[in-house]
Protein backbone atom coordinates (compact mmCIF):
# COMPACT_ATOMS: atom_id res chain seq x y z
CA UNK A 1 0.00 0.00 0.00
CA UNK A 2 1.43 3.40 -0.90
CA UNK A 3 0.51 6.71 0.62
CA UNK A 4 1.24 10.06 -0.83
CA UNK A 5 0.59 13.45 0.73
CA UNK A 6 1.13 16.62 -1.22
CA UNK A 7 0.91 19.85 0.65
CA UNK A 8 1.14 23.04 -1.34
CA UNK A 9 1.75 25.64 1.31
CA UNK A 10 2.14 29.25 0.17
CA UNK A 11 0.96 29.03 -3.38
CA UNK A 12 2.86 31.57 -5.42
CA UNK A 13 1.54 33.90 -8.07
CA UNK A 14 -2.00 34.03 -6.78
CA UNK A 15 -3.53 37.00 -4.98
CA UNK A 16 -3.42 36.28 -1.27
CA UNK A 17 -2.52 33.27 0.81
CA UNK A 18 -3.79 29.73 1.06
CA UNK A 19 -2.73 26.08 0.93
CA UNK A 20 -3.50 22.84 -0.81
CA UNK A 21 -3.49 19.42 0.80
CA UNK A 22 -3.78 16.22 -1.24
CA UNK A 23 -3.82 12.74 0.34
CA UNK A 24 -3.59 9.75 -1.96
CA UNK A 25 -3.51 6.01 -1.32
CA UNK A 26 -2.95 3.24 -3.91
CA UNK A 27 -3.23 5.63 -6.82
CA UNK A 28 -6.51 7.18 -5.69
CA UNK A 29 -7.09 10.56 -4.12
CA UNK A 30 -8.72 10.23 -0.73
CA UNK A 31 -8.70 13.86 0.27
CA UNK A 32 -8.17 17.08 -1.60
CA UNK A 33 -8.60 20.37 0.18
CA UNK A 34 -7.88 23.85 -1.02
CA UNK A 35 -7.35 25.62 2.28
CA UNK A 36 -8.12 29.26 2.59
CA UNK A 37 -7.36 31.46 5.60
CA UNK A 38 -8.40 34.95 6.66
CA UNK A 39 -12.04 35.63 7.44
CA UNK A 40 -13.65 37.84 4.77
CA UNK A 41 -17.02 37.80 6.48
CA UNK A 42 -15.73 40.46 8.79
CA UNK A 43 -16.65 42.99 6.15
CA UNK A 44 -20.27 41.90 6.22
CA UNK A 45 -20.32 42.38 9.98
CA UNK A 46 -18.54 45.71 9.59
CA UNK A 47 -21.30 46.98 7.29
CA UNK A 48 -24.15 46.37 9.73
CA UNK A 49 -25.39 49.62 11.24
CA UNK A 50 -23.53 51.75 8.67
CA UNK A 51 -25.24 54.14 6.26
CA UNK A 52 -26.51 52.89 2.88
CA UNK A 53 -24.07 55.30 1.24
CA UNK A 54 -20.99 53.57 2.69
CA UNK A 55 -20.73 50.08 1.10
CA UNK A 56 -19.08 51.26 -2.14
CA UNK A 57 -16.15 52.67 -0.13
CA UNK A 58 -15.98 50.00 2.55
CA UNK A 59 -16.24 46.98 0.26
CA UNK A 60 -13.73 48.45 -2.22
CA UNK A 61 -11.14 47.80 0.48
CA UNK A 62 -11.71 44.03 0.40
CA UNK A 63 -9.51 43.72 -2.68
CA UNK A 64 -6.61 45.82 -3.97
CA UNK A 65 -6.96 44.24 -7.42
CA UNK A 66 -10.67 44.60 -8.08
CA UNK A 67 -12.08 47.45 -5.96
CA UNK A 68 -14.23 48.68 -8.86
CA UNK A 69 -16.08 45.36 -9.02
CA UNK A 70 -16.97 45.70 -5.33
CA UNK A 71 -18.10 49.29 -5.83
CA UNK A 72 -20.27 48.43 -8.82
CA UNK A 73 -22.01 45.44 -7.24
CA UNK A 74 -22.52 47.42 -4.01
CA UNK A 75 -23.94 50.50 -5.76
CA UNK A 76 -26.34 48.46 -7.85
CA UNK A 77 -27.59 46.45 -4.86
CA UNK A 78 -28.31 49.62 -2.88
CA UNK A 79 -29.87 51.39 -5.85
CA UNK A 80 -32.10 48.34 -6.41
CA UNK A 81 -33.22 48.50 -2.78
CA UNK A 82 -34.03 52.20 -3.21
CA UNK A 83 -35.83 51.70 -6.52
CA UNK A 84 -33.28 53.59 -8.64
CA UNK A 85 -31.60 52.50 -11.85
CA UNK A 86 -28.57 54.36 -13.15
CA UNK A 87 -28.72 54.63 -16.95
CA UNK A 88 -27.36 56.65 -19.88
CA UNK A 89 -24.00 58.43 -19.68
CA UNK A 90 -23.56 57.62 -15.97
CA UNK A 91 -23.90 53.92 -16.73
CA UNK A 92 -21.44 54.37 -19.61
CA UNK A 93 -18.93 55.94 -17.22
CA UNK A 94 -19.36 53.00 -14.85
CA UNK A 95 -18.66 50.63 -17.72
CA UNK A 96 -15.59 52.62 -18.64
CA UNK A 97 -14.24 52.47 -15.10
CA UNK A 98 -14.93 48.74 -14.98
CA UNK A 99 -13.14 48.11 -18.31
CA UNK A 100 -10.11 49.90 -16.84
CA UNK A 101 -10.09 47.43 -13.97
CA UNK A 102 -10.46 44.45 -16.31
CA UNK A 103 -7.46 45.66 -18.34
CA UNK A 104 -5.32 46.11 -15.20
CA UNK A 105 -6.28 42.85 -13.54
CA UNK A 106 -6.20 40.60 -16.63
CA UNK A 107 -2.89 42.07 -17.85
CA UNK A 108 -1.24 41.47 -14.49
CA UNK A 109 -2.39 37.85 -14.56
CA UNK A 110 -1.56 37.17 -18.21
CA UNK A 111 1.94 38.69 -18.19
CA UNK A 112 3.33 38.36 -14.68
CA UNK A 113 1.42 35.47 -13.11
CA UNK A 114 0.25 33.05 -15.79
CA UNK A 115 2.64 33.33 -18.78
CA UNK A 116 5.66 32.15 -16.70
CA UNK A 117 3.90 28.77 -16.37
CA UNK A 118 3.93 28.30 -20.12
CA UNK A 119 7.43 29.62 -20.72
CA UNK A 120 9.01 27.61 -17.92
CA UNK A 121 9.84 30.31 -15.39
CA UNK A 122 9.35 30.32 -11.63
CA UNK A 123 8.16 33.90 -11.63
CA UNK A 124 7.29 36.87 -13.77
CA UNK A 125 10.55 38.47 -12.69
CA UNK A 126 12.65 35.52 -13.85
CA UNK A 127 10.75 35.69 -17.12
CA UNK A 128 11.34 39.45 -17.38
CA UNK A 129 15.10 38.90 -17.35
CA UNK A 130 14.86 36.97 -20.64
CA UNK A 131 11.86 38.76 -22.15
CA UNK A 132 12.32 42.41 -21.27
CA UNK A 133 10.45 43.80 -24.25
CA UNK A 134 7.47 41.54 -23.65
CA UNK A 135 7.19 42.54 -20.01
CA UNK A 136 7.61 46.22 -20.90
CA UNK A 137 4.76 45.76 -23.36
CA UNK A 138 2.64 44.17 -20.60
CA UNK A 139 3.39 47.05 -18.24
CA UNK A 140 2.33 49.57 -20.90
CA UNK A 141 -0.93 47.67 -21.43
CA UNK A 142 -1.61 47.53 -17.72
CA UNK A 143 -0.85 51.24 -17.38
CA UNK A 144 -3.63 52.01 -19.87
CA UNK A 145 -6.04 50.31 -17.46
CA UNK A 146 -4.58 52.14 -14.44
CA UNK A 147 -4.90 55.47 -16.23
CA UNK A 148 -8.53 54.83 -17.12
CA UNK A 149 -9.37 53.90 -13.52
CA UNK A 150 -7.53 56.98 -12.25
CA UNK A 151 -9.21 59.29 -14.79
CA UNK A 152 -12.70 58.23 -13.72
CA UNK A 153 -12.20 56.85 -10.23
CA UNK A 154 -10.01 59.68 -9.00
CA UNK A 155 -7.06 57.45 -8.14
CA UNK A 156 -5.71 54.10 -9.32
CA UNK A 157 -6.33 52.11 -6.14
CA UNK A 158 -9.48 52.22 -4.06
CA UNK A 159 -11.18 54.75 -6.37
CA UNK A 160 -12.79 57.54 -4.35
CA UNK A 161 -15.01 59.11 -6.98
CA UNK A 162 -17.73 56.43 -6.94
CA UNK A 163 -20.94 57.00 -5.00
CA UNK A 164 -24.38 55.45 -4.81
CA UNK A 165 -26.26 56.94 -7.79
CA UNK A 166 -23.17 57.71 -9.88
CA UNK A 167 -20.05 59.79 -9.21
CA UNK A 168 -19.00 62.73 -7.08
CA UNK A 169 -17.55 64.40 -10.15
CA UNK A 170 -17.71 63.48 -13.81
CA UNK A 171 -14.56 63.81 -15.93
CA UNK A 172 -14.83 65.97 -19.04
CA UNK A 173 -14.18 64.55 -22.49
CA UNK A 174 -10.96 66.54 -22.52
CA UNK A 175 -9.82 64.94 -19.28
CA UNK A 176 -10.42 61.52 -20.80
CA UNK A 177 -8.41 62.30 -23.95
CA UNK A 178 -4.99 61.16 -22.64
CA UNK A 179 -6.50 57.89 -21.36
CA UNK A 180 -8.12 57.38 -24.78
CA UNK A 181 -4.82 57.97 -26.55
CA UNK A 182 -3.15 55.36 -24.37
CA UNK A 183 -6.06 52.96 -24.95
CA UNK A 184 -5.57 53.15 -28.71
CA UNK A 185 -2.00 51.93 -28.30
CA UNK A 186 -3.15 49.44 -25.66
CA UNK A 187 -5.64 47.90 -28.07
CA UNK A 188 -2.80 47.15 -30.49
CA UNK A 189 -0.77 45.59 -27.69
CA UNK A 190 -3.81 43.58 -26.60
CA UNK A 191 -4.16 42.14 -30.11
CA UNK A 192 -0.47 41.17 -30.12
CA UNK A 193 -0.97 39.64 -26.66
CA UNK A 194 -3.69 37.33 -27.98
CA UNK A 195 -1.42 36.10 -30.80
CA UNK A 196 1.47 35.65 -28.37
CA UNK A 197 -0.39 33.57 -25.76
CA UNK A 198 -2.26 31.58 -28.42
CA UNK A 199 1.13 30.19 -29.46
CA UNK A 200 1.80 28.58 -26.06
CA UNK A 201 1.82 24.83 -25.61
CA UNK A 202 -1.42 23.85 -23.86
CA UNK A 203 -2.00 20.59 -21.99
CA UNK A 204 -4.79 18.66 -23.68
CA UNK A 205 -7.39 18.79 -20.91
CA UNK A 206 -11.11 19.47 -21.00
CA UNK A 207 -13.52 19.56 -18.10
CA UNK A 208 -17.30 19.26 -18.20
CA UNK A 209 -17.77 22.66 -16.61
CA UNK A 210 -21.11 24.00 -15.51
CA UNK A 211 -20.78 27.73 -16.16
CA UNK A 212 -22.55 30.65 -14.50
CA UNK A 213 -22.30 34.25 -15.73
CA UNK A 214 -24.37 37.35 -16.25
CA UNK A 215 -25.97 37.95 -19.62
CA UNK A 216 -27.06 41.36 -20.81
CA UNK A 217 -29.29 41.84 -23.87
CA UNK A 218 -27.12 44.62 -25.33
CA UNK A 219 -23.53 43.85 -24.38
CA UNK A 220 -20.97 41.24 -23.30
CA UNK A 221 -22.16 41.41 -19.70
CA UNK A 222 -19.86 43.08 -17.22
CA UNK A 223 -21.87 45.62 -15.24
CA UNK A 224 -25.32 44.04 -15.04
CA UNK A 225 -27.69 41.49 -16.51
CA UNK A 226 -29.48 38.29 -15.52
CA UNK A 227 -27.74 35.09 -14.50
CA UNK A 228 -27.56 32.23 -16.98
CA UNK A 229 -26.02 28.78 -16.73
CA UNK A 230 -24.56 26.49 -19.36
CA UNK A 231 -27.27 23.90 -18.69
CA UNK A 232 -30.02 26.27 -19.75
CA UNK A 233 -30.94 27.84 -16.41
CA UNK A 234 -31.59 31.52 -15.95
CA UNK A 235 -32.65 33.73 -13.07
CA UNK A 236 -32.74 37.37 -12.09
CA UNK A 237 -30.16 38.88 -9.73
CA UNK A 238 -32.85 39.27 -7.02
CA UNK A 239 -33.46 35.51 -7.14
CA UNK A 240 -29.79 34.79 -6.37
CA UNK A 241 -30.42 33.64 -2.76
CA UNK A 242 -32.86 30.97 -3.99
CA UNK A 243 -30.27 29.53 -6.38
CA UNK A 244 -26.87 30.03 -4.79
CA UNK A 245 -26.42 28.68 -1.29
CA UNK A 246 -23.14 29.06 0.57
CA UNK A 247 -22.01 26.56 3.14
CA UNK A 248 -19.16 26.33 5.59
CA UNK A 249 -16.54 23.65 4.95
CA UNK A 250 -14.16 22.76 7.76
CA UNK A 251 -10.89 23.28 5.86
CA UNK A 252 -11.53 26.82 4.66
CA UNK A 253 -12.54 30.18 6.07
CA UNK A 254 -14.17 30.96 2.71
CA UNK A 255 -17.64 29.54 2.19
CA UNK A 256 -18.29 27.03 -0.59
CA UNK A 257 -21.19 27.84 -2.92
CA UNK A 258 -23.77 25.47 -4.41
CA UNK A 259 -25.78 26.35 -7.50
CA UNK A 260 -29.27 24.84 -7.47
CA UNK A 261 -28.09 22.19 -5.04
CA UNK A 262 -24.87 21.14 -6.80
CA UNK A 263 -21.37 22.28 -5.92
CA UNK A 264 -18.59 22.81 -8.41
CA UNK A 265 -19.84 25.35 -10.93
CA UNK A 266 -17.49 27.87 -12.52
CA UNK A 267 -17.63 31.65 -12.86
CA UNK A 268 -15.03 33.87 -14.55
CA UNK A 269 -13.58 34.50 -18.01
CA UNK A 270 -14.17 30.95 -19.33
CA UNK A 271 -17.80 31.05 -18.16
CA UNK A 272 -18.38 34.49 -19.65
CA UNK A 273 -16.71 33.57 -22.90
CA UNK A 274 -18.49 30.25 -23.25
CA UNK A 275 -21.91 31.75 -22.55
CA UNK A 276 -21.58 35.13 -24.27
CA UNK A 277 -18.75 35.03 -26.84
CA UNK A 278 -21.16 36.07 -29.63
CA UNK A 279 -21.50 39.46 -27.87
CA UNK A 280 -17.78 40.33 -27.85
CA UNK A 281 -16.77 43.30 -29.98
CA UNK A 282 -16.11 42.34 -33.63
CA UNK A 283 -12.37 42.93 -33.13
CA UNK A 284 -12.28 40.70 -30.05
CA UNK A 285 -14.27 38.01 -31.88
CA UNK A 286 -11.80 38.13 -34.76
CA UNK A 287 -8.88 37.85 -32.35
CA UNK A 288 -10.51 34.87 -30.63
CA UNK A 289 -11.12 33.12 -33.93
CA UNK A 290 -7.56 33.76 -35.10
CA UNK A 291 -6.31 32.36 -31.80
CA UNK A 292 -8.22 29.15 -32.46
CA UNK A 293 -10.81 29.56 -29.70
CA UNK A 294 -14.19 28.06 -30.56
CA UNK A 295 -17.45 29.57 -29.29
CA UNK A 296 -16.83 27.95 -25.87
CA UNK A 297 -13.71 27.08 -23.88
CA UNK A 298 -13.45 24.10 -21.52
CA UNK A 299 -9.67 23.76 -21.25
CA UNK A 300 -8.70 25.76 -18.16
CA UNK A 301 -5.13 26.23 -19.45
CA UNK A 302 -6.61 28.21 -22.36
CA UNK A 303 -8.07 30.72 -19.91
CA UNK A 304 -4.98 32.87 -20.58
CA UNK A 305 -6.14 33.25 -24.20
CA UNK A 306 -9.67 34.06 -23.06
CA UNK A 307 -8.33 36.76 -20.71
CA UNK A 308 -6.27 38.24 -23.54
CA UNK A 309 -9.38 38.31 -25.76
CA UNK A 310 -11.30 40.03 -22.95
CA UNK A 311 -8.55 42.68 -22.76
CA UNK A 312 -9.04 43.39 -26.48
CA UNK A 313 -12.79 43.66 -25.88
CA UNK A 314 -12.27 45.99 -22.89
CA UNK A 315 -9.93 48.32 -24.84
CA UNK A 316 -12.23 48.30 -27.85
CA UNK A 317 -15.43 48.96 -25.91
CA UNK A 318 -13.80 51.59 -23.71
CA UNK A 319 -12.71 53.49 -26.81
CA UNK A 320 -16.19 53.21 -28.33
CA UNK A 321 -17.73 54.58 -25.12
CA UNK A 322 -15.29 57.50 -24.94
CA UNK A 323 -15.97 58.38 -28.58
CA UNK A 324 -19.75 58.40 -28.04
CA UNK A 325 -19.82 59.74 -24.50
CA UNK A 326 -22.49 62.34 -23.78
CA UNK A 327 -22.20 64.72 -20.85
CA UNK A 328 -24.56 63.59 -18.07
CA UNK A 329 -27.01 66.20 -16.68
CA UNK A 330 -25.64 65.65 -13.18
CA UNK A 331 -22.79 63.53 -11.79
CA UNK A 332 -25.28 61.33 -9.92
CA UNK A 333 -28.96 60.61 -9.58
CA UNK A 334 -30.41 61.11 -6.08
CA UNK A 335 -30.96 57.88 -4.18
CA UNK A 336 -33.31 58.15 -1.17
CA UNK A 337 -33.36 55.31 1.34
CA UNK A 338 -36.40 53.16 2.00
CA UNK A 339 -36.89 49.96 3.97
CA UNK A 340 -36.07 47.26 1.44
CA UNK A 341 -33.60 44.60 0.37
CA UNK A 342 -31.57 45.08 -2.80
CA UNK A 343 -29.46 42.70 -4.87
CA UNK A 344 -26.61 43.59 -7.23
CA UNK A 345 -24.25 41.51 -9.36
CA UNK A 346 -21.51 42.35 -11.82
CA UNK A 347 -18.69 40.51 -13.55
CA UNK A 348 -15.48 41.09 -11.61
CA UNK A 349 -12.34 40.11 -13.58
CA UNK A 350 -12.48 36.72 -11.81
CA UNK A 351 -16.23 36.19 -12.17
CA UNK A 352 -19.66 37.04 -10.86
CA UNK A 353 -19.63 39.14 -7.68
CA UNK A 354 -22.95 39.34 -5.82
CA UNK A 355 -23.96 41.80 -3.08
CA UNK A 356 -27.18 42.01 -1.07
CA UNK A 357 -28.14 44.69 1.46
CA UNK A 358 -31.15 45.06 3.69
CA UNK A 359 -31.62 48.68 4.70
CA UNK A 360 -34.20 50.38 6.91
CA UNK A 361 -36.23 53.54 6.23
CA UNK A 362 -33.40 55.68 7.69
CA UNK A 363 -30.87 54.10 5.36
CA UNK A 364 -29.07 52.02 7.97
CA UNK A 365 -27.82 48.60 6.88
CA UNK A 366 -29.41 45.73 8.79
CA UNK A 367 -27.80 42.91 6.85
CA UNK A 368 -25.14 42.50 4.15
CA UNK A 369 -24.15 39.49 2.09
CA UNK A 370 -21.20 39.34 -0.34
CA UNK A 371 -20.46 36.34 -2.55
CA UNK A 372 -17.08 36.75 -4.30
CA UNK A 373 -16.07 34.76 -7.39
CA UNK A 374 -13.25 32.79 -5.81
CA UNK A 375 -15.39 31.22 -3.12
CA UNK A 376 -17.83 30.16 -5.83
CA UNK A 377 -14.99 28.59 -7.82
CA UNK A 378 -13.23 26.91 -4.92
CA UNK A 379 -15.06 23.56 -5.15
CA UNK A 380 -14.60 23.56 -8.93
CA UNK A 381 -10.88 24.25 -8.61
CA UNK A 382 -10.67 21.25 -6.26
CA UNK A 383 -12.47 19.14 -8.90
CA UNK A 384 -10.04 20.35 -11.61
CA UNK A 385 -7.13 19.30 -9.41
CA UNK A 386 -8.64 15.90 -8.69
CA UNK A 387 -9.19 15.14 -12.39
CA UNK A 388 -5.81 16.45 -13.39
CA UNK A 389 -3.59 14.74 -10.84
CA UNK A 390 -5.29 11.42 -10.08
CA UNK A 391 -4.06 9.86 -13.37
CA UNK A 392 -0.62 11.41 -12.77
CA UNK A 393 0.08 10.43 -9.17
CA UNK A 394 3.21 8.57 -10.33
CA UNK A 395 4.89 11.79 -11.42
CA UNK A 396 7.75 13.04 -9.25
CA UNK A 397 6.33 15.09 -6.42
CA UNK A 398 7.93 18.33 -7.49
CA UNK A 399 6.38 18.01 -10.92
CA UNK A 400 3.03 17.15 -9.39
CA UNK A 401 3.14 20.13 -7.06
CA UNK A 402 3.99 22.42 -9.99
CA UNK A 403 1.06 21.01 -11.93
CA UNK A 404 -1.25 21.64 -8.96
CA UNK A 405 -0.11 25.24 -8.76
CA UNK A 406 -0.67 25.69 -12.47
CA UNK A 407 -4.15 24.20 -12.26
CA UNK A 408 -5.03 26.62 -9.48
CA UNK A 409 -3.52 29.62 -11.27
CA UNK A 410 -5.61 28.84 -14.36
CA UNK A 411 -8.52 30.29 -12.41
CA UNK A 412 -6.64 33.36 -11.11
CA UNK A 413 -8.05 32.88 -7.64
CA UNK A 414 -8.22 36.04 -5.63
CA UNK A 415 -8.00 34.79 -2.14
CA UNK A 416 -7.79 38.34 -0.84
CA UNK A 417 -11.43 38.60 -1.84
CA UNK A 418 -12.72 35.23 -0.73
CA UNK A 419 -10.11 35.01 2.02
CA UNK A 420 -6.29 34.75 1.73
CA UNK A 421 -3.99 32.21 -0.08
CA UNK A 422 -1.42 29.34 -0.22
CA UNK A 423 2.12 27.55 1.17
CA UNK A 424 3.87 24.53 -0.87
CA UNK A 425 5.40 21.60 0.85
CA UNK A 426 5.58 18.11 -0.59
CA UNK A 427 5.54 15.14 1.68
CA UNK A 428 5.11 11.51 0.69
CA UNK A 429 5.31 8.14 2.32
CA UNK B 1 6.48 57.67 -15.77
CA UNK B 2 8.62 60.26 -14.03
CA UNK B 3 11.28 62.40 -15.58
CA UNK B 4 14.91 62.20 -14.53
CA UNK B 5 14.56 65.10 -12.11
CA UNK B 6 11.51 63.87 -10.29
CA UNK B 7 11.14 62.78 -6.74
CA UNK B 8 8.44 60.21 -6.10
CA UNK B 9 6.91 59.62 -2.69
CA UNK B 10 5.00 56.35 -2.58
CA UNK B 11 2.65 55.27 0.19
CA UNK B 12 2.16 51.52 0.26
CA UNK B 13 -0.61 49.78 2.14
CA UNK B 14 -4.17 48.66 2.53
CA UNK B 15 -7.16 50.53 3.89
CA UNK B 16 -9.39 49.07 6.53
CA UNK B 17 -6.77 46.84 8.10
CA UNK B 18 -5.57 48.92 11.00
CA UNK B 19 -1.94 50.05 10.83
CA UNK B 20 -1.57 48.54 7.36
CA UNK B 21 -2.72 51.92 6.03
CA UNK B 22 0.21 53.85 7.60
CA UNK B 23 2.04 54.45 4.30
CA UNK B 24 -1.15 55.49 2.51
CA UNK B 25 -2.05 57.84 5.32
CA UNK B 26 1.33 59.59 5.18
CA UNK B 27 1.10 60.37 1.46
CA UNK B 28 -2.57 61.35 1.65
CA UNK B 29 -1.68 63.94 4.27
CA UNK B 30 1.20 65.17 2.11
CA UNK B 31 -1.01 65.89 -0.91
CA UNK B 32 -0.94 69.55 -1.85
CA UNK B 33 1.83 70.27 0.63
CA UNK B 34 4.92 69.36 -1.39
CA UNK B 35 6.82 70.99 -4.22
CA UNK B 36 5.15 70.50 -7.60
CA UNK B 37 8.07 68.41 -8.82
CA UNK B 38 7.33 65.74 -6.20
CA UNK B 39 4.99 63.03 -7.47
CA UNK B 40 2.78 61.39 -4.84
CA UNK B 41 1.59 57.83 -5.42
CA UNK B 42 -0.68 55.50 -3.44
CA UNK B 43 -0.15 51.81 -3.98
CA UNK B 44 -1.60 48.52 -2.73
CA UNK B 45 1.76 46.89 -3.49
CA UNK B 46 1.29 45.91 -7.14
CA UNK B 47 4.92 45.56 -8.37
CA UNK B 48 4.03 46.70 -11.89
CA UNK B 49 2.54 49.91 -10.55
CA UNK B 50 5.55 50.55 -8.28
CA UNK B 51 8.01 50.09 -11.14
CA UNK B 52 5.90 52.37 -13.32
CA UNK B 53 5.80 54.99 -10.57
CA UNK B 54 9.53 55.20 -9.86
CA UNK B 55 10.98 54.62 -13.33
CA UNK B 56 13.35 57.46 -14.13
CA UNK B 57 13.01 59.21 -10.79
CA UNK B 58 16.15 60.55 -9.15
CA UNK B 59 14.75 59.63 -5.75
CA UNK B 60 11.90 57.36 -4.69
CA UNK B 61 10.75 57.30 -1.07
CA UNK B 62 8.51 54.36 -0.20
CA UNK B 63 6.60 54.40 3.09
CA UNK B 64 5.08 51.13 4.27
CA UNK B 65 3.84 49.42 7.40
CA UNK B 66 6.18 46.74 8.78
CA UNK B 67 5.90 43.98 11.32
CA UNK B 68 9.30 43.08 12.73
CA UNK B 69 8.51 42.73 16.42
CA UNK B 70 9.70 46.23 17.37
CA UNK B 71 7.47 48.57 19.37
CA UNK B 72 4.49 49.89 17.36
CA UNK B 73 5.29 53.29 15.89
CA UNK B 74 9.02 52.54 15.52
CA UNK B 75 10.32 53.96 12.25
CA UNK B 76 12.81 51.86 10.24
CA UNK B 77 14.83 53.21 7.30
CA UNK B 78 16.73 51.56 4.48
CA UNK B 79 18.59 53.30 1.69
CA UNK B 80 20.02 52.18 -1.63
CA UNK B 81 18.93 49.83 -4.34
CA UNK B 82 22.08 47.75 -4.68
CA UNK B 83 23.49 45.13 -2.39
CA UNK B 84 20.25 43.26 -1.80
CA UNK B 85 18.89 44.96 1.28
CA UNK B 86 16.42 42.86 3.20
CA UNK B 87 12.93 43.95 2.30
CA UNK B 88 11.27 41.32 4.43
CA UNK B 89 9.33 42.61 7.35
CA UNK B 90 7.42 45.09 5.23
CA UNK B 91 3.78 44.12 5.40
CA UNK B 92 3.77 44.35 1.61
CA UNK B 93 7.26 42.91 1.33
CA UNK B 94 6.14 40.59 -1.42
CA UNK B 95 5.04 43.50 -3.59
CA UNK B 96 7.98 45.76 -2.74
CA UNK B 97 10.61 43.03 -3.02
CA UNK B 98 9.13 41.97 -6.34
CA UNK B 99 9.02 45.55 -7.53
CA UNK B 100 12.73 45.99 -6.70
CA UNK B 101 13.59 42.75 -8.52
CA UNK B 102 11.41 43.65 -11.50
CA UNK B 103 12.82 47.17 -11.64
CA UNK B 104 16.37 45.83 -11.62
CA UNK B 105 15.69 43.26 -14.33
CA UNK B 106 14.06 45.87 -16.55
CA UNK B 107 16.60 48.59 -15.76
CA UNK B 108 13.81 50.68 -14.31
CA UNK B 109 14.98 51.59 -10.81
CA UNK B 110 15.12 55.10 -9.40
CA UNK B 111 18.62 56.51 -8.99
CA UNK B 112 18.07 56.30 -5.25
CA UNK B 113 15.51 54.36 -3.22
CA UNK B 114 14.67 55.04 0.41
CA UNK B 115 12.28 52.72 2.23
CA UNK B 116 10.68 53.98 5.42
CA UNK B 117 8.92 51.31 7.48
CA UNK B 118 6.45 52.15 10.21
CA UNK B 119 6.10 49.35 12.74
CA UNK B 120 2.44 48.44 13.04
CA UNK B 121 0.71 47.08 16.12
CA UNK B 122 -2.72 46.04 14.85
CA UNK B 123 -3.50 44.73 11.35
CA UNK B 124 -7.02 43.50 12.12
CA UNK B 125 -9.66 44.07 9.44
CA UNK B 126 -11.78 47.08 10.34
CA UNK B 127 -9.43 48.27 13.09
CA UNK B 128 -8.44 51.94 13.19
CA UNK B 129 -4.80 53.06 12.99
CA UNK B 130 -3.35 52.78 16.51
CA UNK B 131 -2.16 55.86 18.49
CA UNK B 132 1.61 55.10 18.35
CA UNK B 133 1.39 54.65 14.59
CA UNK B 134 -0.61 57.86 14.25
CA UNK B 135 2.18 59.68 16.11
CA UNK B 136 4.77 58.17 13.77
CA UNK B 137 2.64 59.23 10.77
CA UNK B 138 2.49 62.80 12.12
CA UNK B 139 6.26 62.90 12.55
CA UNK B 140 6.90 61.49 9.07
CA UNK B 141 4.52 63.95 7.45
CA UNK B 142 6.34 66.82 9.16
CA UNK B 143 9.74 65.43 8.17
CA UNK B 144 8.84 64.78 4.52
CA UNK B 145 7.04 68.10 4.16
CA UNK B 146 10.08 69.88 5.50
CA UNK B 147 12.39 67.92 3.22
CA UNK B 148 10.41 68.19 0.00
CA UNK B 149 8.79 71.59 0.32
CA UNK B 150 11.71 72.95 -1.68
CA UNK B 151 12.64 71.63 -5.09
CA UNK B 152 15.62 69.66 -3.86
CA UNK B 153 15.87 67.35 -0.87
Amino acid sequence: MTHKTITVGGLSRVEGEGALLVRARDGRIEDLELRIYEPPRFFEALLRGRSYTEPPDITARICGICPVAYQMSACQAIEAACGVEVTGPLRDLRLLLYYGEWIESHTLHVYLLHAPDFLGYDSGIAMAADHRDLIQQGLALKKAGNDLVAAIGGRPIHPVNVRVGGFYRVPSRRELAPAAERLRRAREIALRTVSWVAGFDFPDVEHGYRFLALRHPGEYAILSGALITSDGGSFGVREWPEHVIEEQVPHSTALHARLDGSPGYLVGPMARYSLNSAQLSPLAREAAAAAGLGPACRNPFLSIVVRAVEIVHACDEALRIIDDLAEPDAPYVPVEPRAATGHGASEAPRGTLYHRYRIDADGLIGEADIVPPTSQNQARIEADLRHLIEPRLDLPEEELATLCERAIRNHDPCISCSAHFLHLHVDSR
Amino acid sequence: MSTRDDIVVIGLGGDGRGDDAAGLEVVRRLRGRLSSSVVIVESAGDPAQLVEAWTGARLAVVIDAVSSGAAPGTVHRRTGVEGGPSWHGSSHSFGLADAVDLGRVLGRMPAQLVVIGVEGGDFTIGAPITPPVLSAIDALVRELEERFRQDSP
